[in-house]
């Protein structure tokens, strides 16, 4: 789960890193009485969406006076935000940050993630900051250093000066550093993240380090404990589909073709969507129901594929283990009932109680194509999909 | 013979006596030698009772002692599965298997760091469990789609396990064993392992790996194939369509930072010597192909 850059300031300030000081806004009057109260003669006006890349799209400017932050404000709320990770359609500005500005003499780049195999947090540092990290790291790795954290020691004094003076952060600076480094550990631990990144982290003109973005994604499986989290979820920022499907505890994410998949287990889906792919058709979505699908929630699936104006065909794929086919078989016959399928609709029984599965589809009337075998219900829908 | 487990294997089952662990064990004890192999149950709050007449202890430690069992299954929703994992750590069990969906990543690190140094071996989290056909099953993957033979299977999901083992089935070759190993990107046996177990049996003939998008295990088990199988293998990699930066359902299903995408991984496998299909529903097709050489 992503935050806004305001929130996860927040989150940083909690746990003793400096920012900047700032207000988060939903309207120009609301940024206009921000800046007056923040007082200071420099002010960065700062988009609020969940993606990256805001400054080159247009959605972060540097007003002088009150009056370029109520025509700053103005241009960017409610502006289409196109970055490189929004897509062509770009994301609309609904927040606001409001901050006093900075004296910027270096930027650096401070970030945490898991690393998968050596199976520890590791904190990664570069002397590049303000940049795309993953740019760094395809042309400049040497620049970037690493430390991977031993969970009961923390983020020791010894190891976090030692990566602060690899980056080139001043003797002077390191006690602040040292702040912001561990407290973006303890944070990433605390508040259970998959990734927090501070970029920049900038050294300013009287030897200050301060966090001047941060973003942060949180492990979705820890959010039960973390309430504090969860009323940080701004649901504007998220996929509607996804939003709805969530409610519904269907795994559900937005693809841009045209066949829907509806199948049980991610890797058969992800499957799935890649046989769709090979068979020359283009998926709609990414759907798993999960091992144990209702009635309902299979309804709840076809409602949700339905809703896609691009939408040509629908494969439903179920490899029934613990889900008996006969009961999967049910499901699709009275969500298609329920929704009034206007989209042809083929559908791959394979598992536990089979026969009694297919049986139930052919004696439903509906006009459902059946595959005998992934090959064939992946072909048989890409055909659908092309109207033939 | 088989990897890890077979009919003589005794097994504990943390969260038994809940509506998934009573489901679960109820059909693995109806699974072959099944009924033999399940001997124990853990919950501290209903020691001395039994489920089918299978006794329940106190803790690992108490059911180890009582009945020999070298193994456990784990069933326990996820906020106390990781604890769950510990106390069979530290019960010094040889293998224990965590099906639980939904751990707390930070909860696995610390796991993972506390069996450091153990001897214990932990399959999962997030994974259907392993099964050594007609001889045990140990987890929810339906039993009957199996049959015993000679081919090795080592995937990271589930349903996509039964595919492949379904294609086997179906082509009249039966398995040595199935290890789903998890989806979830801290987890214990990793592809690697597996391969070097089933590379040392001798009633293994040859192996299906099934991966999928995110990090990059599948590329450190195809260099080790390339180096020290002497087994051919077959595989296939899900997500070759999926979007960067967005989870598949599975935590570890994730591509990150332009990392841990299909197609690198596919490519990978395939300098590795690996027979490797883009196609889900050839992995059966292939494999008989590379035996019938």
């Amino acid at each position: 789960m992503k935050i806004h850059e305001y929130q996860g300031k927040e989150i940083l300030r909690e746990f003793g890193v400096p920012t900047p000081r700032g207000v988060a806004c939903f309207s120009v009057d609301e940024a206009v009485s921000a800046a007056q109260k923040l007082g200071g003669n420099v002010w960065v006006v700062k988009a609020q969406i969940h993606a990256g890349g805001r400054g080159k799209g247009g959605g972060v400017k540097v007003a002088k006076s009150q009056e370029q932050v109520r025509e700053y404000a103005n241009q960017i709320l409610g502006m289409q935000l196109v970055t490189h990770q929004t897509g062509p359609e770009g994301q609309k500005v609904r927040r606001l940050l409001i901050e006093e500005g900075a004296q910027i003499v270096k930027e650096y780049y401070v970030g945490m993630v898991i690393d998968r195999s050596k199976q520890r947090v590791v904190l990664m540092a570069s002397s590049e900051g303000g940049m795309d990290i993953e740019e760094v790291a395809a042309h400049t790795p040497e620049k970037i250093h690493k430390v991977w954290i031993d969970p009961v020691k923390g983020l020791t004094d010894a190891e976090s000066d030692d990566i602060a003076r690899k980056i080139g952060i001043p003797e002077a600076a390191l006690a602040e550093a040292r702040a912001c480094l561990q407290g973006l550990y303890r944070s990433f631990v605390e508040k259970d993240a998959m990734l927090a990144e501070i970029n920049p982290l900038v050294l300013t003109g009287d030897n200050h380090v301060r966090a001047l973005d941060a973003k942060f994604n949180f492990d979705s499986n820890a959010l039960y404990r973390r309430p504090e989290i969860v009323a940080m979820r701004d649901l504007d920022e998220e996929d509607p589909a996804e939003v709805e499907a969530s409610k519904f505890d269907l795994s559900y994410i937005s693809l841009d073709g045209d066949i829907g998949c509806l199948v049980n287990g991610a890797g058969l889906a992800m499957a799935t969507m890649d046989i769709i792919k090979l068979y020359g058709g283009n998926p709609a979505n990414f759907l798993d129901v999960g091992g144990g699908a209702s009635k309902e929630k299979v309804t709840e699936a076809f409602k949700l594929m339905l809703k896609n104006p691009n939408l040509k065909a629908i494969l439903v794929n179920i490899f029934g283990g613990i889900m008996k086919c006969d009961v999967i078989a049910e499901g699709v016959v009275a969500a298609a009932r329920e929704v009034h399928l206007n989209v042809p609709l083929v559908v791959r029984l394979e598992g536990t109680n089979v026969e009694l599965g297919k049986k139930i589809l052919a004696d439903s009337g509906l006009p459902i194509i059946s595959g005998n075998d992934m090959a064939d219900a992946a072909q048989k829908v890409v055909a659908a999909a092309k109207g033939k | 013979m088989s990897i890890l487990i077979n009919k003589d294997t005794k097994v504990i089952t943390q969260g038994m006596t809940g509506k998934v662990g009573q489901f679960h064990t109820y059909h693995c004890r109806a699974y072959a030698n099944g009924a033999n192999c399940f001997v124990a149950g853990v919950n501290p709050k209903k020691a001395g009772e039994n489920f089918e007449g299978v006794p329940v202890y106190a803790s690992v430690m108490d059911a180890k002692k009582a009945t020999g069992a070298t193994v456990s299954v784990i069933y326990v929703p996820p906020s106390g599965a990781a604890a769950a994992i510990d106390e069979a750590v530290e019960a010094d069990l040889d293998l224990v298997i965590c099906i639980t969906e939904g751990i707390p990543v930070h909860d696995m690190l610390k796991t993972r760091y506390k069996m450091q140094g153990k001897r214990t071996v932990l399959i999962g989290p997030n994974c259907p469990g392993l099964i050594t056909p007609d001889e045990i099953k140990i987890g929810i993957m339906p039993g009957h789609i199996h049959k015993k033979g000679r081919i090795g299977v080592v995937s990271r999901s589930g349903t996509l396990t039964y595919e492949a083992v379904g294609q086997l089935t179906a082509l009249g070759m039966g398995q040595s064993s199935c290890v789903g190993i998890g989806g979830d990107p801290i987890n214990g046996t990793k592809h690697i392992d597996v391969m070097k177990l089933f590379n040392d049996d001798p009633e293994t003939d040859a192996v299906i790996m099934v991966g999928e998008i995110g990090g990059s295990d599948e590329e450190e088990c195809a260099r080790w194939i390339k180096d020290n199988m002497n087994k051919p293998v077959v595989g296939f990699i899900a997500g070759v369509t999926a979007p960067e930066g967005k989870r598949m359902g599975h935590a570890g299903a994730i591509i990150s930072g332009g990392q841990g995408g299909a197609n690198e991984k596919l490519a990978v496998m395939e300098e590795c010597g690996i027979h490797i299909t883009r196609n889900p529903a050839e992995m059966g097709r292939v494999m008989q192909k590379v035996l019938k050489g």
